[in-house]
């Protein structure tokens, strides 16, 4: 009896606790299925209208911005390329970076290490003002080179990865070494195919933190034709029920990779933490 | 490091050299910058600058709001780890022990980690807002609600903001936490003590400490750099200057005050909170500690 109470009480805290993760995104979704003249006059509204359709297609195909240069599905792929690219190429690089610090013998390798985790001292937000004089010198303003390279000059992922290098048996490199394997060759046939789990997951985790990037777009795009979905939000115009919509939308992407591939995000964490 | 190695003359560095290369040009630049920023002084209109020594340094110590903003991000990260860390540890107590619908609940409660900060705060935007907010009824209903006036006001407004999507991330890492504790362990001390809310805190709760510790780390750190996008799209540090943190701070000077030299030095104090706390969590990764 008292056991059964007591799970009464666990389910009752836990639907407190997914009403409110729930509950104020639904408002916002339902109050972007009515038109904008009903939110105006009768305020966020807990029930869905019927304007679904018209007010999410006229977000994703009619041009808006400052200067009505761009649409929502624009904006959408600026964040997908600038999102794939981040997370590409902070994969590669990160993967043979850590590979060079675990299984080589380094002169310098004190220096070497604390020269790239040092960096994790230093968030872009810490060095924003520089970073853009810098890229703005590099004539990198308005590309999108601009907005992945600085963001993948992170060494998160190289610390991933080299703690996933060190608790690989030594066992593996010894095998290796007697059958004369090259390094380039362990690493190509070894190492990246046993590392396939922790890239998937660093390659997501590295995605949806590119994806959520606010500030760094905000700063380096001056053309509309560069806007991505995050930094859109605060800058486009439109009635209400349209941002109500565009906010929805802007979630659903990483929402949907953590929902969905959330077994191989959060073992990629934990075999870190 | 391994003790088995290769041993080769430039092998190592063509594996390494993306990685530098990338770091050096977008990061190392930008921060020697910074640095030089922070020890000149330039002119009102851009045209010339001299070297300062720390001129910026105290300019920064003697700017009333530098420690209004510091006063508010500690206030700020505190309070959120403080919410967060609870109500995640309380859910993910909760999930731990149902039997069923442990998944559901899982999947249901980790899906706003994902959300980025800019978006909660826009969201969080409408639910303040005069014209169509409910919290902003509720709290006017309750006392009076004006954050662009009243800084309690606008504290709340903004640790709302902030805390919402925390919760998962805590979430996340309690429950995990709390699944690899051992079932043996728990099992023995049911046996020795009856009582749930003095087992959890004389067994569970301790066991739970490794996690405890990361998870402060970093709930602070995100309070630190990632509410960002929060302030930004909420209070903008209104009133005044009161609900700024020391990165918006930063930025708000040297981007659109143009103040490179003040926003230098600033970044260059946020380097040195940065690295206390950093070391303090090499050490604890580093000397993990463990009890199963």
């Amino acid at each position: 009896m008292t056991r059964h109470i007591s799970s009464t009480i666990n389910h009752c805290i836990l639907l407190i606790g997914l009403l409110i993760m729930i509950v104020p995104v639904w408002i916002i979704f339902a109050s972007s299925t009515h038109s904008s003249l009903f939110i105006n006059t009768n305020g966020l509204q807990f029930f869905l209208g019927d304007n679904f359709i018209e007010n999410y297609s006229r977000v994703l195909f009619k041009k808006s911005g400052f200067f009505n240069e761009i649409t929502a599905l624009k904006m959408f792929f600026n964040s997908f390329v600038m999102a794939t690219g981040i997370a590409t190429l902070s994969v590669i690089t990160s993967l043979m970076a850590a590979y060079g610090l675990v299984y080589f013998k380094i002169k310098y390798a004190t220096i070497i290490f604390w020269l790239i985790f040092i960096t994790l001292l230093v968030p872009l937000e810490l060095r924003i003002m520089p970073s853009y004089i810098v890229m703005s010198k590099l004539n990198l303003v308005n590309t999108f080179a601009g907005l992945i390279l600085p963001i993948s000059a992170s060494a998160i992922a190289t610390f991933f990865f080299r703690q996933f290098y060190k608790s690989i048996p030594d066992e593996l490199l010894e095998a290796a070494k007697l059958d004369g394997t090259s390094s380039w060759r362990f690493f190509i046939d070894f190492l990246v195919p046993l590392s396939k789990t922790m890239i998937a997951a660093v390659f997501i985790f590295m995605f949806v933190f590119g994806y959520n990037q606010y500030l760094w777009p905000l700063i380096m795009t001056t053309s509309e034709q560069y806007w991505t979905v995050v930094m859109g939000l605060k800058t486009m115009y439109g009635s209400i029920s349209d941002r109500f919509a565009f906010v929805i939308m802007s979630m659903i992407p990483p929402v949907l990779i953590i929902v969905f591939l959330q077994k191989l995000f959060i073992q990629g964490i934990f075999q870190n933490k | 490091m391994k003790k088995v190695q290769f041993k080769s003359y430039y092998s190592q560095y063509f594996f390494l050299a993306p990685q530098l290369l990338i770091l050096l040009i977008f990061l190392y630049w930008p921060i020697i910058q910074t640095f030089k920023d922070a020890f000149t002084m330039q002119d009102a209109f851009g045209f010339g600058s001299q070297f300062a020594g720390f001129d910026n340094f105290l300019f920064v110590f003697s700017d009333p709001s530098y420690f209004t903003a510091f006063k508010f991000t500690i206030i700020y990260s505190f309070v959120i780890t403080l919410i967060t860390g609870s109500i995640g540890l309380l859910l993910a107590v909760q999930a731990n022990k149902v039997l069923h619908g442990k998944n559901v609940y899982k999947t249901l409660l980790i899906w706003p980690y994902a959300i980025a900060p800019a978006v909660v705060g826009v969201m969080a935007n409408y639910f303040f807002s005069e014209r169509y907010g409910l919290l902003h009824h509720l709290f006017n209903n309750l006392w009076g609600f004006n954050w662009y006036e009243d800084v309690f006001d606008a504290y709340i407004y903004v640790i709302i903001a902030g805390s919402w999507k925390q919760i998962s991330a805590n979430f996340i890492f309690f429950l995990a936490g709390l699944q690899a504790i051992q079932k043996t362990v728990i099992e023995a001390s049911i046996i020795d003590c009856k009582s749930n809310i003095r087992r959890f805190w004389t067994i569970t709760f301790p066991l739970l400490m490794p996690t405890t510790f990361f998870l402060i780390i970093i709930n602070i750190t995100y309070a630190f750099f990632d509410t960002f996008g929060i302030i930004d799209t909420t209070t903008i540090g209104a009133p005044g200057s009161e609900t700024k943190t020391l990165v918006y701070k930063a930025y708000i000077d040297g981007f659109k005050g143009l103040d490179l030299g003040s926003a230098g030095a600033q970044s260059i104090m946020m380097m040195i909170i940065v690295l206390f706390i950093t070391i303090f969590q090499f050490r604890y990764i580093e000397g993990k500690i463990h009890y199963n």
